[in-house]
């Protein structure tokens, strides 16, 4: 029968293999972490990113690299999915883009209004760099495409290239990088919100100026938000809007 | 009751109840949240209170660890506390640096790690206060009568407790440096060193508890510790598939980590067998019945539906969902919650010497508890495998699955409101031994 002493070499013996064992994958991971991650990537604006990241602890709602708190979206092939324009719009205000829905804090840090412009998009542009910089890192395949079918379009946004199509040419910037997020032009873009094939030729060009500026005060249960668009970039998307018919 | 400075256990078993019953209040909050329910949004967002409910959970078991430990040592060493007033001292720092820390996580002052959000001039404070404890427990086994196996391995979980929350105070700028060594402090915590706590409050539980001979207790107390380790610190591998680090420890980590609930299913067996073996009936059968629940409801919980999500080829979907929150909420509830319980159920009439453990309360408490959280880990489980499903298998957006599950929320609340009320009967029981005596007298146990 097994003795005391025989019972304690084991636990002993058994704790010091594991611990070398280990401590010597450790430094081999060490060693080709660099590598992995191309640590010579990693920029001043990325690490400044990462630190925006730690200090408001933005894993306490999302997840990074699978690692956080399930209540906010993965955020590892962020860039992906969504454009630096897009992730500056979003921050600044991250209700006004999902009214009424599940609510993520507004920093100021993010908001021209309260840091102004450039500081604001200074710190975007650290939090995308880390975004693209974490996105890039060899993760031994995660996260992994879904590779069911079933509902595979629900409501899925995707950045598209919209620089090829003829059609879009005359998009402002703005259009491209944050309405079509949402809306689809000549099938291209997000199907959250409808098709703006033939807008024009549905709406007054009034009505649609109010839609735009401020979608509550004609429907106020819209999920679409209130981006606080006036002047020249509304003018702007207006002008685009107009050109938005469908002729045969 | 041994040793009249045994007592300070209760002012930590005290502490560790109150901070419990507040991390039940930001459980709720998570859990209105996750409903649909966000209100309390702009004063306590998601992340704070997540950050306070992981927090609250380290530092009422930290605190009833310590309790144990202060209970157990002078018993087992057969002499006095070497400081009573440097535990005192301790315990007013653990508990200030506790209330600091969540004070200021309402206030956006944290470090954003999982689990580690303690900012660093905190981090200080805490090694200070585990020194003076540490100090305290060796001082008391050094000069013991007798140096017993389970007080020995006590303290060698406590010691490396300790020197593993080092690793976690350093922060990277590389985020995957950062996450590879988080996972030293979180992982070789819960299934490394707190396992060997764990063992050796069991240990002392069963010993007390049925009258087994020592040397067969602690045998087999080496053996299984011997297989936590064995498991555990390879498996550590386990949190390191898909956060950066190279693929070999896929392997390494799904074989080593698909070995953890053999540790755990033999610390269950070993409870299991050792009860029934037991000659002596202790009256206090609720303490023998929480001992027991903690040896089967870690193996569930930490062992059997850790396995569920620990093979790499699983982990890739589960690996960030809500499957993990349904691992953890049983496994720290079976493995470290139970565990302290156990403690303060057996340790309460020893030192007040009121015998308040028979009745429907303690029972009641027990049973309570221990359906409501095998119900919430239910809704996690449908939760998590609802996402898995929805969100990663199929492809649909995040927010969108997200609401399908707030109907589930809802059963997680439920389910939680019914643990709530065990965990309110225990405090109840708790309150009603009063405080402990100076001249009680030895139960029948010796």
């Amino acid at each position: 029968m097994l003795t005391k002493s025989a019972a304690k070499a084991f636990f002993l013996g058994g704790t010091a293999l594991c611990s070398i064992a280990f401590v010597l994958l450790t430094m081999d991971t060490l060693k080709q972490m660099p590598d992995r991650s191309n640590q010579d990537q990693m920029s001043e604006s990325v690490v400044r990113g990462h630190h925006i990241w730690n200090q408001n602890n933005c894993m306490g709602c999302h997840t990074i690299m699978g690692e956080g708190a399930y209540y906010a979206p993965e955020l590892t092939k962020v860039m992906e999915r969504r454009s630096h324009e897009w992730i500056a719009e979003f921050l600044k205000d991250p209700e006004r883009m999902y009214p009424g829905r599940r609510k993520m804090t507004k920093y100021a840090m993010f908001d021209p209004e309260e840091v102004g412009a450039e500081v604001a998009a200074g710190n975007v542009a650290d939090v995308v760099a880390f975004f693209t910089w974490v996105g890039e890192i060899d993760l031994n395949g995660f996260p992994a495409e879904p590779d069911m079918s079933f509902g595979a379009n629900a409501s899925t946004t995707s950045l598209i290239d919209t620089t090829a199509d003829t059609s879009l040419a005359t998009a402002p910037e703005y259009f491209k990088t944050i309405c079509m997020s949402c809306h689809s032009v000549g099938l291209q873009g997000g199907n959250v919100g409808p098709a703006l094939d033939g807008v024009a030729d549905r709406y007054e060009p009034d009505y649609l100026s109010k839609w735009v500026s401020d979608p509550q005060s004609i429907k106020p249960d819209t999920t679409m938000p209130n981006f606080g668009l006036k002047g020249e970039q509304l003018e702007e998307i207006l002008t685009f809007l107009a050109t938005l018919t469908e002729k045969e | 009751m041994y040793a009249k400075s045994q007592k300070i256990a209760w002012a930590f078993f005290a502490s560790c109840l109150g901070l419990f019953a507040l991390q039940l209040v930001y459980g709720f909050i998570l859990g209105f949240d996750r409903m649909g329910l966000d209100g309390l949004h702009d004063w306590i967002p998601f992340n704070t209170a997540r950050a306070t409910h992981t927090n609250l959970l380290v530092v009422w078991m930290l605190a009833g660890f310590m309790g144990s430990a202060y209970y157990i040592i002078p018993r087992e060493s057969e002499r006095e506390l070497w400081s009573i007033k440097l535990a005192w001292i301790q315990w007013a720092s653990l508990l200030l640096v506790g209330v600091v820390a969540v004070i200021g996580y309402h206030f956006n002052y944290w470090e954003g790690r999982k689990f580690l959000e303690i900012p660093r001039p905190l981090d200080y404070l805490v090694v200070v206060n585990v020194l003076a404890f540490l100090l305290n427990i060796l001082m008391t086994i050094w000069t013991g009568r007798t140096k017993s196996t389970t007080a020995m391995v006590l303290f060698f979980g406590l010691l490396m407790a300790a020197l593993l929350y080092l690793p976690g105070m350093y922060t990277f700028d590389n985020i995957v440096h950062d996450s590879y060594f988080r996972w030293w402090v979180v992982h070789l915590w819960v299934e490394g060193v707190w396992e060997l706590i764990m063992g050796a409050i069991l240990s002392f539980l069963l010993i007390k508890l049925t009258g087994i001979d020592r040397e067969v207790i602690e045998k087999w107390l080496y053996i299984i510790v011997g297989f936590t380790f064995l498991s555990g610190i390879l498996g550590t591998g386990h949190h390191y598939y898909y956060t950066g680090a190279p693929g070999y420890w896929l392997m390494v980590g799904g074989i080593f980590s698909a070995l953890e609930p053999l540790a755990f299913l033999g610390m269950a067996m070993y409870a299991i067998v050792m009860a029934r073996r037991g000659g002596r009936n202790h009256p206090n059968k609720v303490a023998l019945q929480w001992t027991i629940g903690c040896a089967v409801m870690s193996f569930v919980g930490a062992g059997f539906l850790g396995f569920a999500h620990t093979l790499p080829s699983v982990n890739m979907w589960t690996h960030g969902t809500l499957v993990t929150a349904m691992h953890g909420h049983m496994a720290f509830w079976g493995a470290y919650a139970m565990l302290i319980l156990a403690m303060i159920t057996y340790a309460m009439p020893e030192m007040t010497g009121r015998k308040l453990f028979k009745g429907w309360m303690p029972e009641w408490a027990f049973w309570l508890t221990n359906i409501g959280m095998v119900a919430m880990t239910g809704a996690f489980a449908v939760m998590g495998i609802a996402q898995v499903y929805m969100e990663r298998k199929a492809g649909m957006d995040f927010l969108e699955v997200q609401e399908s599950l707030e109907v589930h929320a809802l059963g997680l609340v439920c389910a939680a409101a019914l643990f709530t009320v065990g965990v309110i009967f225990f405090i109840k029981n708790f309150i009603a031994y009063g405080m402990p005596q100076d001249d009680v007298s030895e139960s029948s146990e010796g």
